[in-house]
């Protein structure tokens, strides 16, 4: 239905969240909250900042094809949605495999995937995952045990920097994977091997599964300490499409670009603070519940009702 | 006299990663301990310094091997897969890439207790699918080990020997193949590391007693060379195990395994560390201590054909050690 750079990222962006919307009332739960904060993010990546061939997976989701090894010769990665691996192309990282769900949208929306694609969603024997697996559309290594993508990345960054080649390595993050050690680790190794072909952009929302990370493990001045580690660290609204456009750009020689991008995690969707703090995965303990959402959200991206009963 | 080689890996990763500049030396705080320092010194564009960060370095060496790099991590064996186990799988073992982790002082090689002894890295790594394991006997396995390692699809886990190491065998490193060090009728005996080399001290003993030992060494511990046990193993009145490892999980245990598999229905006896973690101390002490020696293993053999062999410890050490070229013969048969 639609091809890179042919629409404004706004509406890539309203797009994301219209068919994560959808998807949650069609089937009675989901990672709502994480189209709120992801939407914009994802949509500057995909329609703006990310070089990326044509894909090479078929448009409808293949099934799984078995996990890989050295006997298995049809396993696959959803790598394939992000294009072929060429020395001039980006790839994208997915660190948080539970935004499946937004990614799996935002490709949809960028004509990467079939228009009917989320039907193959959480569905036995298929790829579409309800977290990401390294064989789910979009993902493009094994990420939902948190804080290794972004390692995996600087690997692929550092080797494709001493190759020479000129294609950039994007992640995307989450805020809490900031709570685990490795995260750390890997600053201090991509500072100091100066690694410098990575573009890291964090949805800062201050959410996690517990609630808001204030509750659970606050991180404080997050820019600071990234900062401290000799990184280029943007901190800008998650939200303002022209500061990621700024920020993507102020990459500094030697070092890598960390872009915090402060979001809300009820952005698009206010009538989600009636959830706050239990944000992480929106379920329904009722009918009249469900329905007091679906109205109130769907008026608030102006989506007809009647569309969501089309399932 | 068996031949003590100086240092055998450190000259032998220089000459076999020099020539494959896809290789790369990635340490992580241990490089002259792992004997890559004069690499390091030499080929920094080969060397990658990733600190005392083990989570990072196994997560990142995914990343490289992704991009057509075949990462040599060098390390003790108990810091690739404790600390980072979980990036072990998702960043290395799930996706198959080839990955090469090479295990130094394994089991109770190292003086340093508790912390730095790898007791249990076989029974854990036998148990992560795509995972092939390798473990140096001698010398020469040490030095041929890499070509094998590296024509392995897939991750691989080496416990590797460092420092003065004897040289035992003339032949070099075969993939999942069991080296047949002696043949006899009474008991198999299989032994692996530096266990074997132990085990070596009984031989003469045992012979000038009339006890006929079939003995095989193994080097590739995942695969495992199934059919070569069973063949061995048949008709013998027991079979004992030696591993410098917890019996559970390692050795002792895939060869009981085959055995019940294949209704052998032969006494077996498990040496090794009873399930229990040892303690900081040098290696021949706790090698006696915990009856990984040539003595524990007459006892065991003893006890499987239910008669005291009268060796004691003072023949078994004064037991000099020969390179075993007739395992060449052997190994043909």
């Amino acid at each position: 239905m639609t091809l890179s750079n042919q629409q404004k990222t706004e509406d890539v962006a309203a797009g994301i969240r219209k068919r994560v919307f959808l998807h949650t009332m069609r089937n009675n739960g989901g990672y709502l909250s994480q189209a709120c904060s992801a939407a914009e993010s994802l949509a500057f990546l995909y329609n703006e900042a990310l070089k990326l061939g044509e894909p090479t997976l078929p448009k409808v989701p293949l099934p799984f094809a078995g996990a890989p090894s050295a006997h298995n010769p049809d396993a696959f990665t959803g790598a394939g949605y992000h294009g072929p691996f060429a020395p001039e192309y980006d790839r994208f990282i997915i660190s948080p495999a539970h935004y499946a769900l937004v990614i799996y949208s935002a490709l949809i929306q960028m004509g990467r995937m079939d228009e009917h694609a989320l039907d193959h969603f959480n569905r036995d024997g298929g790829s579409v995952e309800m977290i990401g697996a390294e064989h789910s559309p979009g993902m493009e290594v094994t990420t939902g045990s948190l804080a290794q993508g972004l390692s995996m990345a600087a690997g692929v960054a550092w080797a494709r920097k001493k190759k020479g080649e000129p294609g950039k390595v994007w992640v995307y993050m989450s805020d809490g994977e900031f709570q685990e050690g490795q995260t750390w680790e890997c600053l201090a190794a991509m500072s100091y091997h100066g690694i410098d072909n990575i573009r890291v952009v964090v949805d800062v929302n201050r959410q996690q599964c517990d609630g808001a990370m204030s509750s659970v493990l606050d991180l404080g001045d997050l820019p600071a300490r990234v900062s401290s580690f000799g990184v280029t660290c943007r901190s800008i609204d998650g939200h303002d499409l022209d500061a990621f456009r700024t920020a993507a750009e102020s990459a500094e020689p030697g070092k890598p670009l960390i872009i915090l991008a402060n979001t809300s995690p009820f952005q698009g969707m206010e009538f989600l603070k009636k959830r706050f703090p239990r944000l992480h995965y929106v379920r329904f303990k009722s009918a009249e519940e469900r329905q007091e959402m679906q109205t109130a959200i769907a008026a608030e991206l102006g989506v007809d009702e009647a569309e969501i009963a089309r399932a | 006299m068996v031949e003590i080689v100086n240092r055998p890996y450190a000259k032998a990763f220089e000459t076999f990663a020099t020539a494959r500049p896809e290789v790369l030396c990635l340490s992580a705080d241990l490089t002259s301990s792992c004997e890559v320092d004069g690499f390091r010194d030499r080929h920094p564009e080969q060397f990658l310094s990733l600190g005392m960060a083990e989570q990072n370095m196994l997560s990142f060496a995914g990343g490289l091997a992704m991009q057509g790099y075949r990462p040599f991590i060098h390390t003790f064996s108990v810091f690739l897969y404790r600390r980072p186990y979980d990036q072990l799988i998702n960043s290395i073992a799930y996706s198959n890439r080839k990955v090469r982790m090479m295990g130094f002082l394994p089991g109770i090689a190292t003086p340093g207790g508790i912390t730095h002894q790898a007791i249990e890295d076989i029974s854990v790594m036998r148990a992560i699918p795509n995972m092939t394991i390798l473990e140096c006997g001698d010398a020469t396995e040490v030095e041929t080990v890499l070509d094998v390692a590296d024509s392995v699809n897939g991750p691989v886990y080496v416990r590797v020997l460092r420092g003065e190491v004897p040289r035992l065998f003339s032949t070099p490193f075969e993939l999942n193949k069991l080296r047949t060090l002696s043949e006899g009728d009474d008991v198999l005996v299989v032994t692996s590391g530096i266990c074997t080399e132990e085990a070596l001290r009984a031989a003469e003993p045992l012979k000038s007693r009339g006890i006929g030992i079939h003995h095989l060494h193994v080097s590739t511990l995942k695969p495992f060379d199934r059919d070569g046990l069973i063949k061995a193993a048949r008709g013998k009145k027991g079979v004992v195990t030696l591993e410098n490892h917890t019996i559970n999980g390692g050795l002792g245990s895939l060869v009981a395994e085959i055995l019940a598999e294949e209704g052998l229905g032969v006494k077996l006896r498990r040496l090794g560390l009873q399930d229990t973690f040892a303690h900081g101390a040098s290696k021949p002490y706790l090698m006696k201590k915990y009856k990984l020696d040539a003595s524990a293993l007459v006892a065991a053999i003893g006890d499987v054909l239910g008669k005291a062999l009268d060796i004691d410890d003072a023949e078994l050490e004064a037991v000099r050690l020969d390179t075993v070229h007739s395992a060449q013969k052997a190994e043909a048969l």
